[in-house]
């Protein structure tokens, strides 16, 4: 029994366990192998895919979700663990007519190239707006500093964030000159 | 009626923003691992511990025991299907899994294949296997000392460690170059072992139908056709028979161009048991396996007048090749394009020799964001460079100037060969050195040298080769490196366009509509842009290089073009004049002399499918095959200015400014993206970025933990700047950029601190310049080798 057997079930057998896990504000009850990371409870046990696997060792962030509003690596969590928590995902960003800030940023900066590491870059993103609306661009850099990127050099990414930022809180963004 | 404003179309010169951000910014990318298939298992690899060792015993009845494992395969199960080796892009051969011995560690060994990953490798963990060890060969010095055991025992014929030999120039001329020079410079280095590392891994999704007989494979490639053709040869399948799909990739830089044993596996998997196999690799997989790049040491000398002038250049380099010859390489050159260093100087003589050497470590390598072996060839040219300038006691910026082409002297042939064919070398010089403030820094510097501190300037200037190829000289397999486009214009003026070239991140779903755009004056956002399934799209060599924009971007100039010139025989129909008569401006043909009377390029795709004149035949496409007649050659001036602690040895980057000029610029945020991109890999490269192996093979560097990347934290700002001289035979003059940072920025900050430290003894620190090595020069006064260390524990 393992993740690709996964399913939203109502019985309880001897070697998973059932939990309770807020996801995107909806309550999901599953029955889990103790040993699922919670990445791949997301990824195939609830098909949300926009979570990435990079490293397996919590260094690229490229899985990061929210928990219960903090940014984790949702590789080195176990779904048991996250029982009776909030998760978010780069899923619950926006709305499907609506961009989140972060996600509009992203795009109107240039912050994405091959777009892998984006979901974990906006979920740590996203954490860090929801506890400063007016960061520096150190904070942002530091609030970056556990998600890798490979193809950006983060400068455009660190000016996503700003965009978001002056967007959030109604600032008017600096629309991009040559644009 | 007016032109079209070409910017507002989304064509040349704008800014467009990324059409393929829509599905990542939302999480909606269709990346390898979000592939799932009906019924699909799950493979894992075991991989040897060992660097090198005799394999003695397998034993993988525990494993077949577990329930859900499907499948365990050996070398001996390939080696009954004649598929235990496999031919590498270098014309040597590949260990598909171990038969005999394992030759590095990480080395494919057993495969397993189970109903998820977790069962899998619960089946990887209970296979027995017994090994011998044997001596560990990690250098090539080791590899070439006599009475070395022979790594590739394998090979018929083969009596020692040696993978290659090659040489280029004029080894005469350059002699008595050097009888005549006032001074000698000379140098040696070590380019460490790196690897591309994108944050996504390598993998496959194998589904071989036996009712169709079809074998279609989701694989992480940059190169699908590529991989199509290898199958066919490698596996004997026939070639309309395999489908090969590239889906989103996330990052490739080089690592994704190889045929890695595991596709192989997942393929065979499929085929045995009837079922899709999904192989995702793990990270420590992809670095101690895949691809790596450079791992190469350099000697070499500069005969220099004492005035300045360069006479002639003369280079040996030794490559660690590993364990099998497995660079992924076009060009028909062992040492693939290392002579393109000194490309930019005016130099008329030089001779390189190159010794590739086998040894027990990952095989490869790959052109790492670069042409291959020219990030080596850059790098050595600028640090011969900054030893030179500071042998003839002369200053960094003017020893350029001496040297550098002249804007008259194009095109020059250099001393290996290469045709360089335009730039402005000291435009872009002077460009970067009045950004940096170069006069006023040195007088800073020298004061601040007063007090103590240790302030330092490192310039790299570099033209370097793109776009492979042309047939006469580049082939991957004997397929020559040409490129293609589908442009397919429908009913109402909307159209998609297909080419043989696959994104990684490069923006080519935003770019290539750019360059219809341009060509039609068909707005780009009516261009949808479709690459990466063999299945669809026209026959093509992939993505490596910087080659998309100066080949599959040519390509689709002409296949627009020659929708253009079928447009125009409509449009002379429906104007009902003579097709001499219709002239063309963008988006529009129209009448000479009565500009009022035209037809729009939608009512001509209208018109093809509904009103085309008698005789000819219906619809609105074209294909174009394109073979660039020469590389094309931007140039780029990296400036950097760092602060080195004498304490420590820790440095700080200061300012770095980007001087590139890449030719015309599609999309110019896209090109500062790719700079900006380059430069990180760059000072990656030059301050922590490597892996190393310990005497007994194991390698240093496996993981995220151990193989440093740089952060948003410790990366430093970047100021871009850029001259424009068009590529003289690219049809809209562009010549690529995605790799000159990464190739022409590493020599820029290690000259940097080398500047900073300004001690004569201290030549050279090798890569990367980690604080303590920095330390160790600031207290020995001398050059920090980063090699190696020879000897066993």
């Amino acid at each position: 029994m393992s993740f690709s057997k996964t399913v939203e079930i109502t019985e309880t057998s001897a070697d998973t366990r059932r939990i309770t896990v807020t996801v995107n504000g909806t309550p999901r009850v599953v029955e889990v192998e103790p040993r699922l990371l919670l990445v791949h409870l997301l990824r195939e046990g609830l098909a949300l895919r926009g979570t990435h696997i990079g490293c397996d060792t919590t260094n690229c962030g490229a899985c990061t979700v929210l928990h219960d509003g903090n940014p984790i690596k949702s590789c080195t969590m176990l779904a048991v663990q996250a029982d009776g928590h909030e998760i978010t995902t780069v899923e619950g960003l926006g709305t499907p007519s609506e961009l989140d800030p972060v996600q509009e940023g992203f795009h109107r900066e240039h912050g994405l190239q091959c777009g892998f590491c984006t979901p974990g870059m906006m979920m740590a993103a996203r954490a860090l707006l929801d506890r400063e609306p007016d960061p520096s661009e150190e904070d942002v850099r530091w609030a970056l500093s556990g998600n890798l990127c490979r193809c950006t050099g983060y400068q455009n990414i660190v000016k996503a964030v700003l965009w978001a930022a002056d967007k959030q809180r109604g600032a008017q963004p600096a629309e991009e000159d040559a644009r | 009626m007016t032109a079209l404003d070409e910017v507002k179309i989304g064509g040349l010169g704008a800014s467009r923003l990324r059409v393929e951000d829509q599905r990542f910014v939302r999480g909606r990318g269709t990346y390898l691992d979000d592939i799932k298939l009906p019924g699909m298992l799950y493979m894992e690899i075991v991989r040897s511990p060992l660097a090198h060792a005799r394999i003695t015993r397998i034993d993988t009845s525990k494993a077949w025991q577990i329930p859900g494992v499907r499948l365990v395969l050996t070398g001996e199960m390939m080696a009954q299907r004649n598929l235990a080796w496999m031919p590498t892009l270098s014309y040597d051969t590949q260990a598909v899994l171990a038969t005999d011995k394992v030759r590095f560690q990480g080395q494919e060994v057993v495969v397993v294949v189970a109903d998820d990953p977790y069962i899998a490798k619960d089946g990887c963990d209970a296979v027995e296997i017994d090994y011998e060890p044997l001596p560990a060969i990690v250098n090539p010095e080791q590899s070439a000392a006599p009475g070395a055991p022979i790594i590739r025992d394998d090979k018929p014929g083969q009596t020692d460690n040696t993978c290659y030999r090659w040489e280029v120039g004029d080894r005469e001329a350059t002699e008595r170059a050097f009888a005549e020079a006032d001074v000698v410079s000379s140098l040696k280095l070590h380019y460490p072992r790196s690897h591309p590392s994108p944050i996504e891994c390598c993998g496959a999704v194998a589904d071989f139908d036996a009712g169709t007989g079809k074998l279609t494979v989701y694989m992480t490639t940059q190169a699908p056709h590529i991989v199509r053709a290898a199958v066919a040869l490698i596996a004997e399948l026939p070639e309309h028979q395999i489908r090969i799909v590239s889906p989103d990739i996330g990052g490739g830089f080089g690592n994704k161009v190889p045929v890695y044993p595991g596709y192989v596996h997942a393929i065979l998997a499929s085929i045995l048991t009837g079922r899709p196999v999904k192989w995702i690799e793990d990270k420590t997989g992809n670095l101690i396996s895949t691809g790596f790049g450079r791992d190469m040491y350099l000697d070499a000398q500069m005969a220099l007048r004492r005035d300045g002038k360069i006479l002639a250049v003369r280079m040996h380099a030794d490559t660690d090749q590993g364990a099998f010859f497995a660079d992924a390489q076009p060009s028909k050159f062992k040492v693939g394009l290392l002579h393109s260093a000194f490309a930019c100087y005016d130099i008329g003589i030089g001779y390189i020799t190159a010794q590739g050497h086998y040894t027990n470590k990952a095989p490869g390598g790959v052109a790492y964001r670069c042409s291959f072996r020219v990030t080596e060839a850059m790098f050595f040219q600028e640090r011969m460079m900054q030893a030179a300038a500071t042998d003839l006691g002369m200053d960094q910026a003017e020893f350029r100037r001496i040297n550098l082409r002249r804007d008259v002297a194009f095109p020059a042939r250099t001393p290996f060969g290469f045709l360089v064919d335009s730039g402005q070398y000291h435009k872009c010089l002077q460009v970067g050195l009045d950004a940096i403030g170069y006069d006023e820094f040195r007088r800073e510097q020298a004061a601040a040298r007063e007090k103590g501190r240790l302030l330092g300037i490192g310039i790299s200037t570099m033209t370097e080769p793109l776009g492979a190829g042309n047939s006469r000289e580049y082939d991957i397999l004997g397929i020559k490196m040409f490129d293609s486009a589908e442009l397919r214009v429908h009913l109402t003026g909307k159209a998609i366009l297909r080419t043989g070239a696959r994104t990684q991140g490069q923006g080519h779903e935003t770019t290539w509509a750019q360059i219809v755009a341009h060509e039609l004056g068909i707005p780009a956002d009516d261009v949808v842009v479709e690459e990466g399934d063999t299945d669809t799209a026209p026959y093509g060599m992939g993505t490596y290089a910087s080659r998309s924009t100066p080949v599959a971007g040519a390509a689709v100039s002409m296949a627009a073009r020659k929708v253009r010139a079928k447009a125009r025989k409509i449009a002379a129909h429906l104007l009902e004049v003579s097709e001499e008569d219709v002239e063309w401006e963008l988006g529009r043909f129209y009448v000479r002399g009565a500009p009022e009377r035209g037809a729009s390029i939608q009512e001509c795709a209208m018109a093809a499918y509904s009103n085309m004149p008698d005789g000819m035949e219906p619809g609105l496409e074209a294909t174009a095959y394109y073979d660039p007649p020469n590389l094309t050659w931007p140039f780029a001036c990296y400036i950097v200015t760092v602060e080195v602690d004498p304490e420590t040895g820790v440095w700080d980057v200061l300012r770095v400014v980007a001087v590139d000029d890449c030719g015309v610029r599609i999309n110019p945020m896209i090109v500062e993206g790719q700079i900006m991109g380059g430069l990180t890999e760059a000072y990656a490269m030059a301050s922590m970025q490597f892996q190393t192996y310990d005497a007994d093979g194991n390698m240093i560097g496996a993981n995220y933990m151990d193989y440093l990347l740089p952060t948003a934290w410790e990366t430093p700002g970047f100021e871009l700047h850029e001259v424009v001289t068009p590529c003289p035979h690219h049809p809209i003059g562009a010549k690529g950029v995605g790799e000159c940072a990464a190739v022409g920025g590493p020599a820029a900050f290690v000259n940097a601190v080398i500047d900073a430290i300004g001690d004569a003894g201290v030549r050279n620190i090798d890569m990367p310049l980690l604080p303590d090595r920095v330390w160790t020069a600031l207290q020995t006064r001398q050059s920090v080798s980063g090699a190696p260390p020879v000897g066993r524990s």
